[in-house]
């Protein structure tokens, strides 16, 4: 167990310390981008005396360093900033906005990850036969298209002419969880349809795989039925890399759907960052950036973790 | 009919081949095999790789690896032709009525499901047992094969067993169902000799036990010899010769059983050390980085000029270390090496180019030991550039001589390795040890991969070099019966020291140590009932102390 347990505590220790350098290279970044916080808040019409306040104010005549502790130290007491834009406080603004691209990735998940994994298995049981390849067909089509064509497709069709689903995605509190998903179920397909391919592929390519190892051919002079075989003795010795391009796409789904919460002008995360980016409000760009690369860096954490326990020489040694 | 558990008539069985540069095309591989196997009885199937003995065995629970298609014939078992039956049928037949055990366990037992779920699998599914009744069954094969804790050992995963509980195991995957027939490919090949005995023992006595009648696959007659009733021999897809055990062993008929039956006689008679040995390992101790233990403890052996020294021992017994040692790709951390009267630096780059010359190599995988975009005579031709700076014509007829030292010939010149046999390659790669003029060869398992006669072939080879070249080979090996063939003096290893060396004929005589004593009557004899007798000794042994 002590292998198991060094093994897990190395790789979350070295996903901290990569949340860590990933915050410099985000406060780096901002920093060296061009152009002026103070002349976007006070406009062109500024005198040089009200923007050299402003500056002062904004604690962006220190030295990049301090600037960049300071910002740490705010950080690790859950304090992100304020809005230079809004004067709000930048936690309390995200806090809603995470939760709403939460929960619109969380349902995207809860259908397309089994959905996968499913297609992919009946791609293995009925490989180069018209199954397999129509699945592999109509999944790398939906890949192949951009995502926003995908949803715009979808708005006319679901929305525009059948009247199923509303375009426009806002949710609130007020809403029972079935208004919401009947609201958010045009992003949660799009969504669905942009992430299938990969996942699905992946299970199949490391089914098969493992399909041409000796305990399979075991498992047949047993006498056992294909599907029983890909299940049983198959998909559990499939079970690293299949995770490994889950959570990759779990990631997408959080960070990547700033196109489809613009196209739907979904109240999420996306969306706030692109607005914010706009008007140059740096702390919540800078905010954005690590929450996005705290999740990105968490689940794929997550999905090296499960793989390091799915061995079953580690879980259990000799 | 009804007596006749299993009857195979004409089976013809064919493959899909994709040649380099060629079109694919279908071969057949079996030419119309005909076989009946009784009610309790054991059929032995033997021949070299290539035989088509394992295709055969496949073929009575009607399955092909890979490409493989049966393209004829009948197959009967209990009284129904398999091959005409239905889909449903065919899964009820495997698992439940024919079973199959294979050569490597290891890879045949699922790594992440446990021992007990695997073995009762089938007996489960296929509705023969309940899983509680499974679960008690497979406890009694297991305590009948011999198994540590019998109770408990069906809860650890594949890894946690050894090599020889696991191809218990599998031996009790196939038992539990109750089949009638079980398929045994080579199931002892993969394990040391001192584990195979133990083995066999187990698996003779579940098969006289529960009155289950086997086909049982090896490329060893005698081996085979100790299991079966009947002996089917086999060579590139034909029958050679069909008959009871005692005929085939003791009044072979057909020229290709005989030379089965006769095959490890070489007889070689024992040299007497010269006063100047070529090398000599005095002290030596190693261990490998980052571990805790010696794995080479003091070792003391010398090896005389125009001789063979055999280093024996079982898989981690430090011999391909010592080679290891010797050619300096691992630095002893206590002794030294004396070689050609020198001491020979302690790592690689410490040696010279007369060092690298004089000690050459050959491996147990020839196929990997040579490069596969070179043709034979830019391999053989490499180490005469290097070490000779040899050209042109002069390089060439050099080539052609050694070509003809392996009894292959000018015409090899310009192939490339795939296109060798096993036998060839192994050939070339002694050619190439050759080219450097050394005098003293390190040759690690050279034969262990190669079917019987042809290994044959290699050690009367290197026999023969011996004399026309005199160099001296430290010859390693786990199989007592090549030492037998070519050694002058024998060490014998055991976890990382010497435990007997000497003259060979001194070693191989009386009195012996313990260990030497169980890896000598370990190495199975062409002679019916030596199983038997080996274990009835040991048993009185055990019973005397």
């Amino acid at each position: 167990m002590s292998l198991l347990l060094k093994l897990l505590t190395q790789r979350i220790a070295l996903g901290l310390l990569l949340l860590f350098l990933v915050s410099i290279l985000i406060f780096a970044g901002t920093i060296i981008l061009p152009g002026d916080v103070a002349q976007s808040i006070l406009g062109q019409s500024a005198t040089p005396e009200a923007l050299a306040n402003m500056r002062r104010d904004l604690g962006l005549n220190e030295p990049p360093v301090q600037r960049y502790f300071n910002w740490l130290g705010g950080l690790l007491q859950g304090d992100l900033g304020t809005a230079l834009t809004s004067g709000k406080d930048i936690a309390e603004s995200i806090g809603k906005r995470l939760g709403n691209t939460l929960f619109l990735a969380f349902w995207a998940a809860i259908i397309s990850v089994p959905l996968a994994i499913l297609l992919g298995l009946i791609a293995v049981r009925y490989r180069e036969r018209w199954p397999d390849k129509l699945i592999s067909a109509v999944t790398l089509a939906s890949i192949s298209v951009p995502e926003f064509l995908i949803a715009y497709v979808a708005i006319f069709v679901v929305s525009v002419r059948l009247r199923w689903a509303p375009s426009v995605t806002t949710i609130n509190d007020s809403m029972s969880l079935g208004e919401k998903l009947h609201t958010i179920s045009i992003p949660i397909a799009v969504l669905t349809l942009v992430v299938l391919a990969h996942m699905m592929r992946m299970t199949r390519a490391a089914i098969l795989n493992v399909m041409q190892s000796a305990y399979i051919e075991t498992a047949e002079l047993k006498g056992l039925r294909m599907f029983t075989i890909i299940w049983k003795h198959a998909l559990p010795n499939s079970v690293a890399p299949v995770i490994n391009v889950v959570m990759l796409n779990m990631a997408y789904l959080v960070v990547g759907v700033v196109v489809i919460e613009v196209v739907f002008t979904y109240p999420g995360m996306g969306q706030y960052l692109v607005d914010h980016v706009s008007k140059r409000d740096i702390p919540v760009v800078q905010a954005c950036g690590l929450i996005f690369a705290a999740v990105y860096i968490g689940l794929n954490m997550v999905a090296d973790i499960v793989s390091i326990i799915a061995n079953p020489r580690l879980r259990h040694p000799k | 009919m009804s007596d006749n558990l299993l009857k195979v008539r004409d089976l013809k069985i064919g493959a899909t081949v994709y040649p380099p540069g060629e079109k694919p095309h279908d071969i057949e591989i079996v030419h119309g095999v005909s076989f009946e196997v009784e009610k309790g009885k054991v059929l032995g199937l033997i021949g070299e790789s290539g035989a088509g003995k394992s295709t055969i065995g496949l073929a009575s629970m009607a399955y092909g690896r890979g490409g493989v298609k049966i393209t004829g014939g009948e197959v009967w078992v209990n009284g129904r032709d398999i091959l005409k039956t239905s889909h449903t049928d065919v899964r009820a037949l495997r698992g439940g009525e024919v079973t199959y055990v294979s050569q490597s366990a290891a890879a045949s037992f699922n790594p992440a499901k446990k021992i007990m779920d695997q073995v009762t699998e089938a007996a489960i599914l296929q509705g023969k047992f309940s899983s509680k009744e499974a679960v008690g069954r497979a406890i009694e094969l297991f305590r009948k094969l011999g198994l540590p804790d019998p109770e408990t050992i069906g809860n650890r995963y594949p890894h946690q067993v050894s090599g020889g509980q696991l191809q218990r195991c599998m031996t009790a995957l196939a038992l539990c169902p109750e089949p009638d027939l079980v398929v045994f490919d080579e199931p002892t090949t993969a394990l040391d000799v001192t584990t195979q005995i133990d083995v066999l023992m187990a698996i003779k006595e579940a098969i006289r036990d529960t009155g289950v009648a086997a086909l049982y696959i090896t490329h060893d007659l005698a081996v085979v010899a100790q299991v079966s009733d009947d002996i089917l021999v086999l060579k590139m897809g034909d029958m050679v010769e069909y008959g009871t055990v005692n005929q085939i062993i003791n009044d072979p008929q057909e020229d290709y059983t005989k030379a089965l039956v006769s095959v490890r006689s070489i007889e070689h008679e024992e040299k007497e050390p010269t006063p100047e040995p070529v090398l000599k390992v005095q002290n030596i101790t190693a261990r490998y980085k980052g571990t805790n233990f010696d794995v080479l403890k003091n070792i003391n052996v010398e090896l005389h000029p125009g001789q063979t020294l055999a280093v024996v021992g079982e898989s981690g017994s430090g011999k391909s270390t010592l080679a290891r040692v010797i050619t300096g790709l691992l630095p002893q951390s206590n002794g030294s090496v004396h070689f050609a009267g020198r001491d020979l630096s302690k790592d690689l780059a410490g040696r010279k180019k007369d060092d690298l010359r004089e000690l050459q190599m050959i491996y147990q995988m020839a196929d990997v030991a040579m490069n596969p975009r070179q043709t034979v005579g830019t391999i053989i031709g490499r180490p005469l550039e290097f070490y000779f700076g040899l050209k042109g014509a002069e390089k060439h007829k050099r080539i052609i001589e050694l070509l003809d030292e392996i009894e292959m010939g000018e015409a090899f010149i310009d192939r490339y390795p795939a296109e060798l046999s096993g036998g060839q390659k192994q050939r070339v790669c002694i050619a190439r040890a050759l080219a450097a003029k050394p005098k003293m060869i390190i040759c690690d398992e050279v034969t262990s991969a190669l079917d019987p006669l042809v290994a044959d072939g290699i050690l009367k080879l290197l026999l023969d070099l011996q004399k026309i070249e005199d160099v001296a080979y430290l010859f390693i090996t786990h199989d007592l019966a090549t030492v037998k063939a070519i050694a002058d003096s024998i060490a014998v290893m055991y976890q990382g020291e010497v435990v007997r060396y000497g003259g060979k004929s001194d070693v191989l005589s009386p009195p012996f140590d313990d260990y030497t004593d169980l890896l000598l009557s370990s190495v199975p004899e062409m002679k019916l009932g030596w199983l038997e007798d080996v274990i009835a000794n040991r048993k009185m042994e055990s019973a005397g102390n």
